[in-house]
């Protein structure tokens, strides 16, 4: 009971993370067909900058401003790359997005090095928030899951009730409408690459110090976004959202579960758990928990 | 057909010469190693140019083609009777298997979905690998030895040349093989899918069936490719079928050129040149391999086989000379943009290392800011040039690509 409840909450913490991770890139998708590749290298520079930022200034601010800055490479990326690849179709964007991923990890291990950097918890978060039984919840992970639920409300409420959402809604389902009643689509879509981008990132700058800022650590959650997009449902963000929470705590309950079948512990199978559950999801249904598209 | 005669019978000459013209140890494996790759490109075509598939796993059928031979040796080396010559149908035979069991999986979607899927399989398969040491070898790998079998003819496959010509040999029965499958209805409806999905299942073709051959057939070539690769490292590990392979591959082939048969080859020559001579020169190489895959995918969608048919098609409309301004025109720009962001990027990786930079002679000093502001600020003036060069110069170029009917 007190390990399910904790792994519960480990899980959901790193749900939550995985759907700020996936919100962004789904946004992404349903809006300009991108598949953005890079997405996660975007969460390794959030980190990264996080870091720079937090030893600089303080980690507070770098809760504004490291998204800030990613959101302001993406949205340059997708003005003077994407927009170029665009000009030769989809496979072209996806390619482009892979060769920066590749160049965005090189950067990185030029700027930082290949070994991971010490991004530490700040001192006013580190510690225990409660006792459950006996073990202890800590306040930054607490911390994670108020960052992640604020972010998706404002992103839920910047969508359906501001100007600026109804825009970009309308350029996502009428874009040549859009652009006839005089709204600059390219632009809502430099905006919304930008801000999934910014996204990424703030998911980088809580994550990379929770778990390790290393330069392989955008390959290694990489996939596992791709995974939750496609059994969520491509393009579908409530989809995203139970499929974040669904891996999240599945991969968490299998690393802490401690059964074995036939001499395989459980903990071994876990990094191909998400993977698993795509392939049956596929066979099981193909467009996924709530995707509407059929291909 | 003449044409096409000339072509194979020059492409075969030039692999039984190769040997005597480079000599060295160093060109041999490096022969070697671009063969190999040219067989996985190639069918890595088969679905990215052919079927318009774009899939980020395709080294799962290169790696388990690769485990299952090296398998194989060592059960050759314990007492089996299987010629090592015909090892590598091991590898494409598992690669077959592999291509039909997962080939159902993935291609229930096309386009950027199966993109993802593959991807996702890809990692499967790669994490599988850490699950089961005692088959993948755990981080150390499988090691054989080519040269146990009996010989055959006095073949080992002991000296390096011997593989060579084997990986010659497979090279140019697969290269036939893959190029007589574009000929075939299925290849002209691998194209038809890629093209329009929708008007090829109105003709009475199911899509899905197509895509999933086409799978299957290139899981086949990949897994021909990872065997000889096995016999030729004569060690394999996880890193075969890791995501990086995959990436390779894709590099290869698309820096090569996806719209001509025989672009992957050039690709994977390229590519192997830029592993092993390039990283011999810096160790910035894996960023370099990203810009220029960028820049290929940006501004040469067609890769090195497109450049390369353009300038054939300029040559036989005898339009070169009236080319010629536009490369005049945009030569010195692009050099010096160029030079200075290599001198940017090598500075970059010294500052990083500590280490002081010596670039032909001279001598630059990557932790003073004043080399810095003049290397970003020629590269920021060069880069400028080279937009002005390119709008003074369109034109002319749009006029001459129109003559040739090159959509530009």
């Amino acid at each position: 009971m007190e390990l399910a409840l904790a792994s519960l909450l480990n899980g959901v913490t790193y749900g939550l993370l995985l759907f700020m991770l996936s919100s962004g890139l789904t946004l992404i998708f349903s809006m300009m067909g991108v598949l953005n590749f890079a997405h996660a290298s975007f969460y390794m520079l959030g980190a990264y900058f996080g870091y720079v930022i937090s030893t600089r200034v303080g980690f507070y601010p770098a809760l504004i401003l490291a998204p800030l800055a990613v959101g302001a490479i993406g949205a340059a990326v997708e003005r003077f790359g994407l927009r170029r690849a665009h000009a030769s179709g989809h496979v072209s964007e996806l390619l482009f997005t892979f060769g920066l991923a590749i160049v965005i990890e090189e950067v990185v291990h030029v700027i930082w090095g290949k070994t991971p950097v010490p991004y530490r918890v700040p001192a006013s978060l580190d510690g225990p928030l409660f006792t459950l039984y006996s073990s202890t919840f800590p306040t930054y992970k607490a911390f994670m899951m108020g960052i992640s639920v604020a972010m998706l409300g404002a992103l839920y409420a910047g969508l359906t009730r501001t100007r600026v959402g109804l825009v970009i809604r309308a350029a996502l389902s009428r874009p040549d409408m859009a652009e006839a009643l005089g709204h600059n689509v390219p632009r809502v879509f430099m905006l919304v690459f930008g801000g999934g981008t910014a996204l990424a990132a703030l998911a980088g700058v809580i994550g990379g110090n929770a778990f390790i800022t290393e330069p392989g650590m955008a390959a290694a959650l990489g996939p596992i976004v791709f995974v939750v997009v496609v059994v969520g449902g491509l393009g579908s963000l409530t989809g995203a959202f139970i499929a974040s929470l669904a891996i999240g705590i599945i991969q968490t309950f299998a690393v802490s579960l401690d059964y074995s079948i036939q001499g395989m512990s459980l903990s071994r199978v876990a990094p191909v758990l998400p993977y698993l559950i795509m392939v049956a999801m596929l066979i099981a249904r193909p467009r996924g928990l709530m995707g509407t598209r059929e291909s | 057909m003449k044409g096409g005669a000339w072509t194979w019978g020059a492409y075969a000459a030039l692999l039984l010469a190769l040997p005597l013209v480079f000599r060295s140890g160093f060109a041999m494996s490096l022969f070697c190693q671009a063969g190999i790759v040219a067989i996985f490109a190639l069918s890595y075509n088969m679905l990215l140019g052919q079927t318009g598939l774009l899939s980020f796993g395709h080294a799962v059928y290169y790696g388990l083609g690769a485990l299952f031979t090296i398998h194989a040796l060592n059960l050759a080396a314990a007492g089996w009777h299987l010629p090592v010559t015909l090892m590598p149908l091991v590898g494409a035979a598992s690669g077959l298997a592999f291509g039909i069991v997962l080939g159902y999986v993935t291609t229930r979607r096309a386009g950027t979905t199966f993109a993802m899927i593959s991807l996702g399989v890809g990692e499967m398969v790669a994490a599988c690998s850490l699950m089961f040491p005692g088959f993948f070898g755990g981080e150390a790998g499988i090691s054989g030895n080519r040269s146990t079998g009996e010989p055959f003819l006095g073949i080992t496959y002991g000296p390096q040349i011997q593989m060579y010509y084997l990986v010659a040999a497979w090279l140019l029965l697969s290269t036939a093989a893959m190029y007589a499958l574009t000929r075939t209805p299925l290849g002209r409806m691998a194209n038809a899918v890629r093209d329009n999905p929708q008007r090829a299942q109105f003709v009475g073709y199911d899509p899905q069936w197509v895509r999933f051959m086409m799978v299957a057939l290139s899981g086949f070539f990949a897994g021909l490719a990872g065997g000889l690769a096995a016999l030729n490292y004569e060690i394999v590990s996880a890193e075969s079928l890791s995501a990086y392979t995959s990436g390779l591959v894709l590099l290869a082939t698309y820096l090569g050129g996806i719209r001509s048969f025989a672009g992957p080859i050039l690709g994977a020559v390229a590519v192997t040149l830029m592993q092993t001579v390039l990283a011999s020169f810096t160790t910035a190489w894996p960023f370099y391999f990203g810009l220029v895959f960028l820049a290929t995918v940006l501004f040469v969608p067609g890769g090195i086989a497109g450049v390369v048919h353009l300038h054939k098609r300029l040559w036989e409309a005898r339009l070169l000379r009236r080319a010629a301004p536009v490369y005049a025109r945009m030569a010195l720009p692009v050099v010096v943009a160029f030079a200075s962001g290599v001198v940017l990027v090598e500075m970059a990786y010294r500052a990083s290392a500590g280490a002081p930079l010596k670039l032909a002679g001279w001598q630059l000093d990557a932790r003073s800011s004043a080399t810095w502001i003049a290397a970003v600020a020629s590269f920021a003036v060069a880069c400028l040039a080279c937009r002005w060069a390119w709008r003074a110069a369109q034109p002319r170029w749009t006029e001459v690509s129109a003559l040739i009917g090159e959509a530009r």
